[in-house]
């Protein structure tokens, strides 16, 4: 293994971070030993780069270098500062809990209110009996790195029938700088649940730290799950999330993603439609400015028949920026009347900014509609002029714009107060334009 | 007291003069119709004094108010008080009606020192000038433009110059596209909002418009110019003669 290591280059200083954070990571002997070979992973593999298909466009090896040692314990300050943060995106009558540095903060979480709906233990908790949480089916680098490193999440089970009567909202907040935290979360939804679940990535008093996130979602059959992440990182923090979902029979999910931040960020889903009737939706907005890269990869799997997926990609690429976005819809060979689409629109509005966008589809199946679109371009001049002429500033009109290019894509979030939550983030973002 | 004043404008497309030294006065509260065939100026000479890009003025100038029009973007031409009612006027989808309506009325208010309207305010304003205009509430609640008629994008217009109070207003051709009722409405819009201090340029190729909105001087464009202007029985007189002749003198 070690010969390994050395080919990666940064191979000695990974060894460094792992050995140092493996007396702070929980969990029983059996853990540590599932933490170790996943190590062994990451270091055979080491960070990802062009030469790797699905990282082609993301280089982590150019972008990011290396991988920060792991963050300390928040101090008082840093409580504080995640304190402040909560209240500033806490959404009205969410049930929040909250990570800090990836370490689950009970005093900031509403852990009292949700235990009469929903089961709730955190990973920290789980890994003192087993490992079962740190294993995917992927063999990526980093989710490899981020098994072996994860030191806590939130495990989230919301029995069949419930309905919750609030959405669930998980705070993730960096007050670590030059730090870097790595949780993993579960959430299953039961037969004919109701759930609205918001993740927030933000920042508080924290710069040029690293985020390594996983989320393994199941949803069960007849449910009704809506899942939104919204990464509003620092401008030069580091976000790589990883999710794994799961859909049941007759369910209904509706998942968005939005980042408007960060140097480096990527979200790779896994998406696999694994009973039938079941109507997937996946939306999600890019906005990127300066010298950013926002990378959103999502693998849609109709392993079963008669399912519904539709995706809706909206960048909007300012400055020397860089959006990437892979989508690849898979139909199995079992997966007749599959209806798959996929939407890409990228607005660029420099000169410098750059879009790839790379819609994939395998089809194995031959009684399947499926399609995809992308299209890339620069603001509508006339309608620029139409603003302009009605006294909108140049800045103002094009702002008006770009919210109504996002808004295709935001409108598909049902509940009124969540899109407004997120419209609030996209004119904080709009405001931040120079 | 003169509003607007296009003295001797030449105005270039890419390398083709089209206007070729126009001139124009405008006072206080007259309405004027320019008048004339395709290809004879009209629209460039409405899309300049706006300030769309892609004309490159070579010589003369447009005073309004006194001040260089020229000189000032799009944006501060509205905020003074001049409005461009568009010939094809856009949809724009995800932009909400009121959305755009608040934004632009602030926008203009900010740029002229006023204070902004608040939503209560604005939304009763609104109310009182599309009950004026009788413009149904539902219009106002659509994207911008999106899925309307052609009569209704008309009318979207003429609302917008109820609102904005413009003291200049250009209608590029705003029959186009319209039957005789949507026309009609549009027209009676427009004549409700003519006013002694507001003037109105109205753009046509046919005097049928100019039944409904009764024009106070005709000018005839060919060529890029101005060829020849008089009163309201101009028209009439075109309309019983055609263009060839003025095609002609120019």
């Amino acid at each position: 293994m070690n010969v390994a290591v050395a080919k990666t280059g940064n191979g000695r200083a990974v060894s460094d971070l792992f050995a140092s954070a493996e007396g702070r990571l929980p969990g029983s002997p059996s853990v540590i030993a599932a933490r170790r070979e996943a190590f062994e992973t990451y270091e055979r593999l080491g960070l990802p780069h062009r030469r790797i298909e699905e990282w082609k466009y993301t280089d982590l090896r150019a972008l990011v270098g290396e991988v920060l040692p792991l963050a300390a314990a928040p101090d008082a300050a840093a409580l504080k500062r995640a304190a402040d943060a909560v209240k500033a995106h806490a959404i009205a009558g969410a049930r929040k809990l909250v990570l800090v540095d990836g370490v689950f903060a009970a005093d900031l979480s509403d852990v009292k209110a949700l235990a009469a709906e929903a089961g709730f233990r955190t990973l920290r908790e789980t890994l003192e009996k087993d490992a079962g949480l740190l294993k995917t089916a992927a063999t990526d680098a980093v989710i490899a790195l981020n098994a072996a490193m994860a030191t806590d999440g939130v495990v989230l089970g919301i029995a069949d029938g419930v309905q919750l009567s609030a959405p669930i909202q998980i705070i993730h907040i960096a007050t670590a700088p030059s730090a870097s935290a790595f949780s993993r979360s579960q959430i299953v939804v039961g037969k004919g649940a109701r759930a609205t679940i918001i993740e927030n990535f933000v920042a508080a008093g924290a710069s040029a730290y690293q985020v390594s996130d996983a989320v393994l979602v199941t949803v069960g059959d007849n449910a009704d799950v809506a899942h939104i992440r919204l990464m509003d990182d620092a401008p030069d923090a580091v976000n790589i999330t990883s999710q794994f979902v799961t859909v049941g029979a007759n369910t209904k999910l509706n998942v968005f993603n939005m980042t408007t931040g960060a140097a480096v960020s990527r979200l790779q889903g896994f998406i696999t439609l694994a009973g039938e009737g079941s109507e997937l939706s996946v939306n999600g907005v890019n906005l990127l400015q300066k010298t950013e890269h926002g990378d959103t990869t999502l693998v849609v799997d109709h392993a079963v028949p008669n399912c519904v997926s539709r995706e809706v990609f909206r960048a909007v690429i300012d400055d020397r920026a860089h959006s990437v976005f892979q989508g690849r819809i898979i139909v199995r060979p079992d997966a007749q009347k599959t209806d798959g689409k996929m939407m890409i629109r990228a607005l660029l509005l420099s000169d410098e900014a750059e879009a790839d966008n790379k819609p994939e589809l395998e089809i194995f199946a031959d009684d399947v509609s499926c399609g995809h679109g992308a299209t890339a371009g620069a603001l509508d001049d006339t309608l620029l002029f139409y603003l302009k002429a009605r006294g909108l500033p140049e800045k103002q009109a094009q702002a008006l714009l770009i919210q109504a290019f996002v808004g295709e894509a935001i409108e598909q979030i049902a509940d009124d107060d969540l899109r407004e939550h997120v419209i609030g983030i996209a004119e904080r973002w709009l405001e931040r334009r120079s | 007291m003169a509003l607007l004043e296009v003295k001797d404008l030449k105005v270039r497309v890419e390398e083709r003069e089209i206007l070729h030294g126009l001139t124009l006065t405008v006072n206080e509260g007259e309405i004027h119709a320019i008048m004339g065939p395709n290809g004879s100026g009209k629209s460039t000479l409405s899309h300049v004094i706006a300030g769309k890009p892609g004309y490159e003025v070579t010589d003369g100038q447009i005073l309004f108010k006194g001040e260089d029009l020229l000189e000032m973007a799009p944006n501060e031409r509205s905020a003074k008080g001049v409005f461009l009612a568009f010939q094809y006027p856009v949809e724009i989808p995800g932009v909400a009606t009121m959305t755009f309506l608040r934004t632009a009325l602030n926008a203009q208010r900010k740029a002229r020192g006023e204070s902004e309207y608040s939503t209560p305010d604005f939304l009763k304003k609104v109310r009182e000038v599309s009950k004026s205009l009788n413009i149904p509430q539902d219009m106002l609640k659509r994207g911008v433009n999106v899925g309307f008629s052609g009569g209704e994008k008309k009318r979207n217009e003429v609302l917008q110059m109820a609102l904005f109070e413009p003291s200049l207003c250009i209608l590029d051709e705003m029959d186009s596209g319209l039957d005789i009722d949507a026309l009609r409405i549009a027209a009676d819009g427009v004549n409700a909002l003519h006013s002694p201090k507001r003037a109105m340029v109205v753009i046509t190729h046919y005097q049928r418009l100019l039944n409904y909105i009764v024009p106070d001087i005709v000018h005839v464009m060919s060529k890029g110019r101005v060829v020849k202007s008089g009163g309201k029985e101009l028209a009439l007189e075109l309309e019983a003669s055609g263009y060839a002749q003025f095609e002609d003198a120019a």
